[in-house]
This record gives structure tokens, sequence and C-alpha cells, in this order.
């Protein structure tokens, strides 16, 4: 073994042992911050060994193009990062998870065409088509999502038939990919065709999925490439590319499970069943009136109120109100010594902790913020709960209603409160298009408005006490 | 080469690390670490590195370069988000 096989090998020793103590510090708040770092060390120290890799046969001119693509691609994604708003995150991770995949495809396409990919063996062949096959769908599908978060792609286009379509050309996939294993040696034409099926079927896939169901499917992808990575770190022989692959593919994996949970509905129910997307069929609404009153008052019954529970949601982050909110809040807190916690849905937002990054930019602090386990035994005991840009996640049908769609989906008890006050804008329905029960209770008051209007008027209702 | 069950039990112990690392995270946490977990799958920028490096021709050329770029954006992009997000989370006491 020579000099710089050694270093190289043992540098992605240690970036691999660096990933995993990152993420394992990630999960903790109090660490998290120094989690991004440890792996940042590690990518860091991979990616410059990587230049005196031994299988590395290149001249000057490649060097040159292989810094020009770090530079490129870096400083795109760097000024891309810092730019984005907190609301915005979930369609970037989309887009950068989709880089990963395509740059996993991409290995994949060099290994085949060169014939390498057929010269160790049957098993470094089948992860070699696995790898594209998972990278390019990875890769079409997260750009697809990002298009439909961004707002670049705003109908949502069902072909007739989408079933039998995307299952035909699965099965031609399958039968190509059988085709490569059985080839003899390098078959450039037919791992064209191939991968450009691969990126067909991962638009085909994403396209008919609703807005509200990209998350999951984000953190497929995310599953999905970590999967890419881990078979082309084989076929290369790359150990950190396998473990940071497999860990990322096993933790995404369960990532997408608990996403899919949240919602009551299971993986196979978000990829075919369409549900997310207005079918304009117009549900039975609870019968009965709907009770409105001004933000100042609500402002005074909070005043007066012992203990308060805030339920945030998407619309929130919408308006831009949670500075607002929070500004109430510390003036609930210290004026008027009111015991205020937010609860947090787990599909509040548009992915799982999204809603508390969005929090936190505000600057609430995280030993505030409680999730569904924790605070729904609260409930009854509070004076009052606020809702503001949440819907389905409060519909108390979810409990009671086996007719509802969304039946059975864990719901935060704000029905329970003392007194509820609930911030809307209009008298619309959530995105599941079920009206919902709540806001017709004999103890729930309706404040119709612009969440950062009402929280502003809140506030100011404060003052005027 | 990495071959046979080496690589099936580097699999095998890689996929458990990867589920008890997510599985005992408090779900407010859980877009930071989708996010740096979209960050620790960059490492594919390593392989796109070596790919471009031994690539023959114009074509796989080509495609190398497309693929380094594509995973210097994963990497540094991913690290960025998570960055940004994780310097947001306080405590009241700090």
């Amino acid at each position: 073994m020579s000099f710089w096989e050694f270093t190289v090998d043992a540098s992605y020793f240690v970036a691999a042992v660096l990933f995993i103590i990152g993420l394992k510090r990630m999960g903790s708040p109090k660490t998290a911050k120094s989690g991004i770092k440890w792996a940042g060390i590690g990518m860091a120290l991979a990616t410059v060994v990587t230049l005196w890799h031994p299988a590395m046969e290149a001249g000057f001119f490649r060097y040159v193009l292989m810094i020009l693509a770090i530079v490129i691609g870096g400083a795109g994604a760097w000024y891309t990062g810092k730019k984005v708003e907190m609301t915005g995150m979930p369609q970037m991770v989309a887009l950068y998870n989709g880089m990963g995949g395509g740059a996993a495809a991409a290995i994949a396409l060099i290994e085949m065409y060169s014939g390498r990919a057929f010269e160790h063996g049957t098993t470094v062949l089948i992860l070699a088509v696995l790898g594209a096959l998972i990278g390019g769908v990875s890769f079409s599908g997260s750009l697809i999502a990002w298009a439909k978060l961004e707002g670049k792609m705003s109908k949502t286009i069902r072909l007739p038939a989408q079933q039998m379509i995307n299952g035909g050309a699965a099965l031609v996939i399958v039968l190509l990919g059988l085709w490569i294993l059985m080839s003899a040696g390098s078959a450039p034409v037919l791992v064209t065709i191939f991968f450009a099926l691969c990126l067909v079927f991962g638009v085909l896939l994403t396209n008919p999925i609703g807005g509200a169901d990209m998350p999951v499917v984000i953190s497929m992808y995310n599953a999905f490439t970590g999967l890419a990575v881990a078979f082309e770190g084989f076929v290369l022989g790359n150990a950190a590319m396998i473990i940071a692959g497999t860990v990322v593919g096993a933790a995404g994996t369960l990532l997408t499970l608990l996403m899919a949970n949240g919602m009551n509905r299971s993986i196979s129910n978000v990829l075919f069943a369409g549900f997310g997307v207005d079918d304009g069929a117009e549900a039975d609404g609870p019968e009965g009136e709907m009770k409105s009153v001004e933000a100042f008052d609500a402002a005074a019954s909070f005043a007066y109120s012992d203990s308060l529970i805030i339920v945030p949601g998407y619309g929130l982050a919408v308006a831009q109100a949670q500075h607002k909110l929070w500004e109430f809040v510390q003036m609930l807190e210290k004026e008027h010594d009111v015991d205020v916690k937010f609860a947090i849905h787990p599909v509040a937002g548009r992915m799982p902790g999204h809603m508390n990054v969005l929090l936190a930019e505000a600057g609430v602090p995280y030993d505030k913020i409680f999730d569904l386990e924790e605070i729904n035994a609260e409930f009854p005991n509070a004076d009052a709960a606020l809702v503001i840009g949440a819907n389905d996640v409060v519909n108390p049908a979810a409990r009671t209603d086996e007719s509802s769609p969304i039946y059975g989906m864990p719901i935060l008890d704000v029905d329970k409160a003392r007194e509820v006050y609930v911030v809307k804008r209009g008298k619309g329905t959530g995105f599941s298009g079920v009206q919902n029960a709540l806001f017709f209770g004999d103890n729930t008051r309706m404040v119709f408005g612009d969440a950062k209007q009402v929280c502003t008027d809140l506030a100011n209702g404060l003052k005027q006490l | 080469m990495i071959t046979g069950f080496v690589a099936l039990y580097i699999f095998m112990l890689a996929a458990f690390t990867g589920y008890e690392i997510i599985g005992r995270v408090p779900a407010i946490l859980h877009t930071p670490l989708m996010s740096g977990s979209n960050f620790v799958h960059g490492i594919v920028l390593v392989g796109a590195m070596v790919a471009l490096g031994h690539a023959d021709g114009f074509w796989e050329t080509l495609i190398g370069f497309i693929g380094v770029i594509l995973a210097a954006g994963n990497a540094v992009g991913g690290y960025v988000v998570t960055e940004r997000m994780l310097e947001m989370f306080k405590s009241s006491k700090d």
C-alpha cells in the first residue's frame, strides 16, 4: 500500500466517523450546531485528499476541470443556500438532494460507458444499474418536487390511466436493466435509453402528487439518493460512500415513515392515491354559525388567562407573522404573567419540524415548544387556546367522524380548552377540503384577518388594556 | 475492492446506525436532520471526482464534469442550509 493509498483510506475512515458523530449530535437541540460542523470537517477532509486518490489517472487538464466544477457547483449552492427564505427550505433541500442523486447517476453512467462496471462481476454491475435507476429517479423527481413547491408548476397534471402508464414504464425499465446485466461488455446505446427512461419515470411518479404531500416525497428521495450513493460507493470500492450513503438511506427511510404516520397515511397511499389535490368535491360541513370577535377582545381574554396554548400552522409562516406573534407572547408573559406554550402538530409546516424552525427564526426558545404527545393532555386544563393558520390538524372530526377523509389522523385536542380563538383569513376549508367542526364549537371564537395583521392588533390590544 | 460479505456487513451496520440515529430524535429536529442527512450524502462528491479523474473521451468527461458540479452543489448547499437552520435553535436559558 502506497503512502497516498493509505492516507486516502485513513481519511475516508475518519470522515465516516465524523459523519456519524455529526448526525448523532444533530439529534439533540443542545449539540446540533456542533454536529453539522463535525460532519462538515469530515466532508472537507475527504474532498481534499481525493485529489491524491490513486485511481485518479488525471492529467493537468482534468484537475483544472475538477476544481472548476467544484467552484461552479459550490459557489452556486452557497449563494442560493444563503439567500433562501426559511419558508422555502423544503424545496431547497429537494433541489440539493436531486443534485446528489444526479451525481450518483453520473458516476454510474461513466462506469458503465467505460466498461469498468462490467469487469468486476455481477454484483458490481447490478449495483451500478440500480444506482443509475435510483439516482436518476431521485434527480428528476426532486426537480419536479422543487418546481411544485416553488410554485413554478402550479398545475398538477394527471394523465388518464396514470397508474397503467407508470406501471408500464417501470416494467420497461426493469427489462432494459436486465438486458444491460446480460450484455457481455459496455452497451452505450442501451445504457443511454435506460437512463433516459429512469429520468422520465421520476417525472411520471412525482407529477401527480399534490403539493401538500411533497415533503414526504422529498424525504423519500433523500433516502433514495443515500442508497444510490451507497451503491455507487460499492462500484468504486469507496467505503466512505458506502457508509455515509447507507446511513442516510436508513435514516431517510425512517424519517419518511414518521412523516407519513403523522399524516395517517401509508407511503403507497401518498404515492398513488393523489390525495391533497382538490377534486372539487364539496364535503358536507357541520351545521351552525361561526362566532366572530375582534382581535382586541381576544387580547383582553388572553391577558386575564393563566395559561394559553398556541397552535401555529403554515398559514402563520406564509403571512410572515411569527415575529409579531412572539412579540405579543413576550408581552403576555412579562406584563400579564400568562403561561404560554406552543403546540406543534407533526405535519405542521411543510416538513416535520419545519414549524419549529420557523418559530426558532422568530426567537421562540425550543423549550416552549411541545409535540402533540407532550401537550395533548394539557388542553383540558388550559384557559385558552389560540389557533393561527392551522386547520385540519385541529379538526375534531378526525376523532369522531368515521366518514371524514381525515378520520384517524392524530390531532391536537384544541376543542377541549376552555376558550378557543381561531385566526383565519376567510371561511374556506383546509387542504383536505373538509369543513372544520371546531370553528362552529360553542367555546370557539373566530378572528378573521391576515395572520400578521391580527398579531399586530393583538399586541396593540394588550397595550390599550 | 470491498467484496462479498464484508460489503454486506458494512451495509447492515451502517443501516442500523442510520436507523438508531433518527429513531430517538425529537420531532423539532426532523427538518434540520433531513437537511443534515442530505448534506452527508454529498460525500458522492469524492466519487464524482474519481469518476471524472478516470473518465475517457469527450462524453464521459462531460458527464463527469456535470457530476462534480451537481455533487459539489449537494455538499455545499446541504451544509449551508443545515447550518442556517440550526443557528436558530436557542433555549430560553441562553
